[in-house]
């Protein structure tokens, strides 16, 4: 099979995937959203107390699981790390800001789009303006350094995470919480949930998909390949949404499900995810995959994205379908600030040209 | 220290191909080494090299790490 038939047929797989999960009980628009999951598996086990956003979303426990498990069997299981952990805790930790200010990680910006709201489109134009920002620092010999091997022991943290959460999730302890309204409550069953992320997560190891590199990689090297595969997520998704679920298809900007019309801090929110996930080399999605093959750095980025979401919902950063918080829209160009800086700290074109272009030692 | 040469070991996406691309725009006829230690970045150099009409060997050094040959 063509890399390019793959890419498409895991993107069809995603998108499809999406419309599934909602029609057995995710929340509308949100079939699978990373940043949206990994915010209500932090209120879960209780790093923050928003009542409706709280529940250990069975979907990251496989994109986890499913990821380690085929990276394991394709020898591709490597434990690294090293490469500026620091700055990648809080690199996660603004590109949750930015998600939760427009309320979704990229991937689900596409479902949004796939079922007619058009915020979303402002949130894409965001996107990837904060993409070609990160482009111009990765031109200027941006990086955040190499990554070296690792103890073994370190790569097997993030699939032994996603078993205790399942041990928790299955088990209900009552210091766990429940979402039992709102967003939080609104579940597919979990097996199913559990079997459409172990299939995404083993699918996404092989094939790489990655929003951010979809449109990276079209802008900055012409290159469309992970292009085709975000294209096939949404076309599936729409056809999906059309066809099984035609009622909740709604086209405009009002009285969009899980979602806001504060145009300026849709496209806002979105522009720090776009940088930020360019800087980090890959959207939320694919970080869960590169932590759970063994990138310890990748690991770094989503306890950012975690600490993040537990920040968000801590201090009102959030927004809600009533709009975005003044205290969100403040974190918003504080992380910008911040990212940029860091950016364009991390450019010293010598070093990097010395590091990258001198024959190995 | 050569233009031929790349170590883009230990180097996030798309840290690689960026590299990569760096010493093809100096493709004078000598073919390209590159240094690489995950799968992805061969994939994704492949890729972007027979886009640009070269064409790519691969050899393994050892478990992790692969040279790329890259030339015209």
């Amino acid at each position: 099979m063509s890399s390019r038939l793959q890419i498409i047929l895991s993107g069809l797989m995603v998108g499809k995937l999406g419309t599934i999960l909602v029609l057995f009980g995710n929340p509308v628009n949100m079939g699978v959203c990373v940043a949206c999951f990994y915010r209500d598996i932090a209120g879960g086990v209780g790093l923050h107390q928003a009542g409706v956003v709280q529940y250990i979303r069975p979907e990251i426990i496989g994109f986890i699981l499913g990821a380690f498990i085929i990276a394991k069997m394709k020898g591709e299981f490597r434990v690294r790390g090293g490469s500026s952990p620091i700055i990648r805790f809080l690199l996660g930790f603004f590109l949750m800001i930015g998600a939760l200010v427009f309320l979704g990680c990229p991937l689900r910006m596409i479902l949004r789009l796939a079922n007619g709201d058009l915020n979303a489109v402002t949130g894409l134009f965001g996107y990837v303006a904060g993409i070609f920002v990160g482009i111009q620092f990765i031109k200027q010999g941006f990086s955040l350094g190499r990554s070296v091997k690792q103890k073994p022991v370190g790569g097997y943290i993030m699939p032994m995470f996603a078993v205790v959460l399942l041990a928790l999730l299955l088990a209900r302890p009552t210091f766990i919480y429940f979402s039992t309204e709102g967003p939080g409550a609104a579940a597919a069953p979990i097996w199913m949930a559990l079997a459409a992320g172990l299939l995404i997560g083993g699918v996404l190891q092989r094939t790489r998909l990655c929003t951010a590199g979809g449109f990276r990689d079209a802008i900055l090297i012409k290159d469309y390949h992970f292009m085709w595969g975000l294209i096939a997520i949404f076309v599936a998704n729409l056809a999906g949404n059309l066809i099984f679920n035609f009622e909740a298809f709604n086209l405009g900007f009002e009285g969009q499900p899980i979602a806001h019309t504060d145009h300026l801090w849709n496209f806002m929110g979105m522009s720090l995810v776009g940088i930020t996930a360019v800087l980090l080399g890959g959207c939320p999605l694919r970080q869960t995959i590169l932590a759970s093959e063994g990138d310890t750095d990748a690991i770094i980025t989503v306890v950012g994205l975690v600490a993040g979401a537990a920040f968000a919902h801590n201090f009102g950063l959030a927004s809600s379908p009533a709009g975005s918080t003044l205290n969100g829209q403040v974190a918003v160009v504080i992380g910008l600030f911040i990212t940029v800086g860091i950016a364009a700290l991390s450019t010293e074109r010598s070093v990097s040209m010395e590091r990258g272009v001198k024959s190995n030692v | 220290m050569s233009n031929t040469q790349v170590d883009a070991r230990g180097r996030s996406c798309p840290e690689p191909v960026i590299l990569t691309k760096k010493a093809l725009d100096h493709y004078n006829g000598e073919a390209i080494k590159v240094l690489v230690d995950l799968e992805v970045a061969v994939e994704n150099i492949r890729r972007f090299a027979e886009n640009k009409g070269f064409t790519m060997s691969v050899s393994k050094l050892s478990d992790e790490d692969y040279q790329l040959t890259i030339k015209k």
